[in-house]
This record gives structure tokens, C-alpha cells and sequence, in this order.
């Protein structure tokens, strides 16, 4: 929970903690908010503790027969290679997870930093950054993903750069918004009257206020985010096998239908629980903190 | 008005240019050259230097764009690297089974959406509202690509009661094949627009004429469809526009799970076959109508609520 430490580094010590108890204490009350942070805990710890819990080792062929039914040996069954589908489930969030998080951490910055520009610069500055962002929004988005991809070669770091890509033009527009709202506040007009910079308003005054609503809004992307990596690489253009990754699973699995109904079952399940998990946590943590915050979409 | 039109439709020309702009330097900003690129691995010497010549790559920049923008107003996307056919008319051949898919799925999405969200918004506290809820949630968030292959597993391969694969011939074998995959588009929007009629409908339902009409005694259903609909559409007829784009996003997926012919199945296989004057093709094309849609939702928003008109 990003908002919950943001909010904590800005406050002193005894506010940051009671903010942070009255967050719990709302999300305790909020059902779906509890089952949400509760699958994201165990979809998370899943992937990080995934070496210590896999019972075979993921990308080895044939541990077991091909294509067998969920058994105490294969808790998820194995898939055409006779590889343990459970243990690759388990090892394939990792990569969802890192291209999530990375992904949405950069263009959370440079999201924020060309919002700032938009919002503070000049009319030109403004104007012309948004019509890159609503040029950017204009391109489908997997068809823009793809078309990097061609380009770029598939990869994690091209996985990451394209996901960040897709992302910025919103937060840089939310930003953008709230800046300028703020910029005709009054308190900001006493501070430039008293003589302050440019530079100190917007780190001081100006970014602070921006920053949680954004980071709501980032976690409320993560669902779409682990969506669209588990897409891309269902369609190949992500990791390349044997590395398992949910989407390259639900793939395996797709290829095989016809044979055994198990490895696609398998595949999909951890993709809607972790999109299920984030998304509830999501709307909780949003519906706690500015219930009005998509509206300005 | 007219001018507010005027101004909504001069920023769509400038975001089509721009994004033309934009791919002319991908293609160019790529690492080795443009010729090798759009020709692929493939490429003779023979052919890398009949490109460069076609492509004036020996000319300036700036000649250089305005020749690709010259022949895109001409209709000429470049050629399919391996048929060596014009891109267009491969990207338009395909673009109909695209439409016909994205359009059924998002009718179907609202015709069982709106009903749903205003019924929801007049039974605001029952149980069903709050399981319908969770459901609405969880709808939303899963992939459509997840939803497809599941859907795939049950009716197609274990019922056997719908086609898996292709399009179908004819309007009846078109028809069937379109519900499995129409359905893994919709069922989201679903979720989604519903929540939407919902939450304008609770907005409106609270506002002063509503409660003058209901003072009058006029029935509750009649107050929903004639006096409070037409208003609580409007935040969905936004969000149709700019939804064109997450549809086409999903048809991507969609397609090739179920071997549609499409645009989406089209990117896919060039981007695997690495035939970029394709892959650009279908960018280029797959834009421009998103923002044809999104200026037109625009438009139709304006027309219905000037208020909309103010903030561009």
C-alpha cells in the first residue's frame, strides 16, 4: 500500500501513524476491501516466497506424464512438456508482478514530472503536452504495445517500457488538472507574494498535494497492468519460454485444450485472482480516500 | 456551439497528424535503417535499394515527411513486405470482421447495461444490488482474453454447443460464430456502463425536478425512462467514444483465441512475421478511427448538454 506510506513520510511521526490506523480500521469495515488486500497478500507472498513453496522445478520437462489431471504429486496437473503446472503458476507471477511494479513506478514519475511541467509552464507548453497525451490515448493501446514490440524485439524491458508508455499520458493529465487548480489557490499566491520560487512552490506545495490522489490511481491500475502483460505474453510477444509467466501458462494450456481442460484452468486462475485481488483492494482504498477522484477522468 | 464543433474537430486533425508524425520517427528513430526495417530480415540488396529510392530516404527529413503525408492523403499505407499488395487494402479487408465484432459486442453490452444500471439505482439497498455489485466488480477487472478462453473451454470444447474457431460463412453460421467471442468483449462493458447508469442515475434521481415530478405522482419507472435516462446516458455516450479504443484493444485478443480473421489477428501475425509496413498500417488505421469515435461522442455529448461544451 503506497498511498498508506506517502501519507506517513509527509506527516509528522504521531499523525502518519493515526492516519495509517484509520485507513485499516476503514478498510476492516470495507468486506470486499478485506477480501482484496487479502488475496493481494497471498498473490504477492506466492510470488516471493515462490522457490520455497514450488514442488518441482517449473521449467524442467517431463517430471510427470504429459497433460495429467490435478494429483497430490501435480497439485495443478502438468501441461503438454510434462512440466508441473502448479509450480509454474507459482514461479509465473513473479514476471507480472515486477512488469506491474516497474512499470507503473516510472510512469508514476514521469507521469508526475511532465504534469508538473504542464501544469506550471507556459500555455504553449501546456497545450502542446496535452496533445501528445490525448495523441497517445488515440492509439489503441495493446495495438500500440505490439507495434513497439515489432520494433523493439520482445523482452521484459520492452514488456515494461511500453506498459510505462501507456500509462503516463493519464497520471500526466490528472496532474496537469490538480496543478493548475492549485496554482490559483490562494495559499500559493501568498507564497509567491512572500518572494518563494518556482522550484519551491511546486516541490513544497504543489507536488504533495498531487501525489496521493495519483498514487490512488496507480493502484487502481495495477489489475489492468498485470491484464495486459499476462495478454501480450499469451500472445508470445512478452518473456520468452521456458520462463513461466501466467500468460505463456494460459497460452500452453489454450494450445491443448482439446487434450485436457487442466492446463488452461490452471493458467487462468492465478490472472483472476490477482486482478480480482488488486482491483478490490483498489476500490476500497479509493472509495477511503476521494470517492470523487475517477470522475475527473 | 458551431465554434465549439469547429475547435473539437481542428484537434482531432492536429492529433491524427501528430500521431502520423509520431509513427514517420518510430519507423526512423529504430536502430539501423528504415529500408532493412520495413523489408525485415528478408530484404535482397536489390530490394533494400529499390526501397530507398521509393522511399526518398536520400532527401531531407522534412521532404521526407511530407512525401509519407502526400501519400497517405492518397490512400498509400506502403506494401505488404511478402504479397508485396498495397497495406490498405489488406488492413480494410480485414477491418469489417473487426467492426461487425466490437459493434455486436458493445450493442449487446448496453442494451442488458442500461436496463440493469437504472434498475439497480431505483433498488439501491436489496441483497441482489449488493452481490449484483461484487459481480459487476469482478467482471470488470478480469481479462477479457481469460474470459474468452474460459468460455472457449466450457461451451466450445466441453458442451460443444457453440463453434470455437473462424467466422463463419453466411449470416446465420456469422452469427453463431460471433456469440462466444461477443460475449467475452461484452461482459465487461457490462459491468462497467452499468455502474455508470447507476451512479448518474442515484445523482439525478436526487435532484429538485425529479422530486416535483414524483410529487405529482407520476409513476417511478416513468420518471426513470422519460425524465432522469436521458440525462444519465450522457456520462456513457463519453465513454462509448473513448471506449473504442480498449474495444479494439480487446478484439486483439479476442481474434486470436478464437482464429477470427481482423485487424487484431492482422497486427499479430505481422508483428510475428516481423512485416512492418503492416503493423503501421493497422496503427495508423486502428487511430483514426478512435479518433473519429471520440470526436463524435464528444460532438453528440455536446449537442445533448451544453454544459459539456465549456471545458475542452
Amino acid at each position: 500500500m503506497p498511498s498508506v506510506e506517502a501519507s506517513h513520510s509527509e506527516a509528522n511521526e504521531g499523525e502518519g501513524l493515526g492516519v495509517l490506523r484509520s485507513v485499516v480500521q476503514q478498510l476492516r469495515n470495507n468486506r470486499l476491501g478485506v477480501l482484496g488486500v487479502a488475496l493481494v497478500i497471498f498473490v504477492v507472498a506466492s510470488a516471493l516466497f515462490a522457490p520455497l513453496i514450488i514442488t518441482h522445478d517449473p521449467i524442467r520437462i517431463m517430471v510427470g506424464p504429459r497433460l495429467a489431471a490435478p494429483s497430490l504429486d501435480f497439485l495443478l496437473g502438468t501441461d503438454q512438456l510434462g512440466r508441473d503446472t502448479f509450480s509454474r503458476t507459482i514461479m509465473g507471477g513473479r514476471i507480472p508482478l515486477l512488469v506491474a511494479f516497474a512499470s507503473l513506478g516510472s510512469a508514476l514519475a514521469v507521469g508526475l514530472l511532465l504534469g508538473l511541467i504542464a501544469g506550471i509552464g507556459p500555455r504553449w507548453l501546456d497545450n502542446l503536452l496535452l496533445l501528445v497525451f490525448d495523441t497517445k490515448r488515440s492509439i489503441p493501446s495493446i495495438i500500440f504495445a505490439l507495434a513497439m514490440i515489432a520494433l523493439l524485439g520482445p523482452s521484459l524491458a520492452t514488456l515494461i517500457f511500453v506498459i510505462a508508455i501507456g500509462s503516463v499520458p493519464i497520471y500526466g493529465r490528472v496532474v496537469r488538472t490538480q496543478t493548475r487548480a492549485l496554482r490559483n489557490s490562494e495559499y500559493i499566491a501568498a507564497e509567491r507574494s512572500m518572494g518563494a520560487s518556482t522550484t519551491r512552490i511546486v516541490a513544497v506545495h504543489v507536488a504533495p498535494n498531487v501525489i496521493g490522489p495519483l498514487l490512488i490511481l496507480v493502484s487502481m491500475d495495477i489489475p489492468a497492468v498485470i491484464a495486459v502483460e499476462a495478454g501480450l505474453s499469451f500472445l508470445g510477444m512478452g518473456v520468452r519460454p521456458p520462463t513461466p509467466d501466467w500468460g505463456v501458462i494460459l497460452n500452453d494450456g489454450y494450445a491443448s485444450i482439446n487434450q485436457s481442460p487442466w492446463p488452461v484452468i490452471a493458467g487462468g486462475i492465478p490472472i483472476v485472482l490477482a486482478t480480482l485481488g488488486f482491483t478490490f483492494l483498489g476500490e476500497a482504498l479509493r472509495d477511503i480516500f476521494d470517492p470523487k477522484l475517477r470522475k475527473d477522468l | 456551439m458551431w465554434f465549439y464543433f469547429l475547435k473539437r474537430i481542428v484537434l482531432a486533425v492536429a492529433i491524427i497528424m501528430i500521431a502520423v508524425t509520431l509513427l514517420f520517427f518510430m519507423i526512423h528513430a529504430v536502430p539501423g535503417d528504415p529500408a532493412a526495417i520495413l523489408l525485415g530480415p528478408r530484404a535482397t540488396p536489390e530490394m533494400k535499394a529499390q526501397l530507398y529510392e521509393q522511399m526518398g530516404l536520400d532527401k531531407p527529413l522534412v521532404v521526407q515527411i511530407a512525401i509519407f503525408f502526400g501519400g497517405l492523403l492518397q490512400g498509400d499505407l506502403g506494401y505488404d513486405v511478402f504479397s508485396q499488395r498495397p497495406v490498405a487494402d489488406i488492413v480494410f479487408e480485414q477491418l469489417p470482421y473487426t467492426i461487425e465484432l466490437i459493434l455486436v459486442s458493445i450493442s449487446w453490452a448496453v442494451a442488458v447495461a442500461v436496463p440493469l444500471g437504472c434498475y439497480s439505482a431505483m433498488r439501491r439497498n436489496s441483497v441482489v444490488n449488493q452481490v449484483a455489485g461484487v459481480l459487476t466488480i469482478a467482471t470488470i477487472a478480469i481479462p477479457s482474453f481469460v474470459m474468452a478462453v474460459y468460455a472457449l473451454l466450457i461451451f466450445a470444447v466441453i458442451l460443444r454447443w457453440l463453434p470455437a474457431i473462424g467466422a463463419g460463412d453466411g449470416f446465420w453460421e456469422g452469427s453463431i460464430h460471433l456469440i462466444l467471442p461477443a460475449f467475452a468483449i461484452g461482459i465487461g462493458w457490462v459491468g462497467y456502463i452499468s455502474r455508470l447508469v447507476r451512479a448518474s442515475m442515484l445523482e439525478i434521481l436526487g435532484e429538485n425536478h425529479i422530486r416535483m415530478a414524483r410529487s405529482f405522482g407520476i409513476s417511478e419507472w416513468h420518471i426513470v425512462a422519460h425524465y432522469a435516462l436521458p440525462l444519465a446516458i450522457l456520462p456513457t455516450v463519453t465513454i462509448l467514444g473513448v471506449g473504442i479504443a480498449s474495444l479494439l484493444s480487446s478484439a486483439v485478443f479476442i481474434e486470436v483465441v478464437f482464429a477470427r480473421p481482423g485487424i487484431g489477428a492482422l497486427i499479430v501475425d505481422a508483428v510475428n512475421t516481423r512485416n512492418y509496413p503492416i503493423v503501421m498500417g493497422t496503427v495508423l488505421v486502428t487511430s483514426f478511427l478512435v479518433v473519429v469515435a471520440t470526436t463524435l461522442s464528444d460532438l453528440v455529448a455536446a449537442a445533448l448538454d451544453p454544459r459539456t461544451r465549456e471545458n475542452l
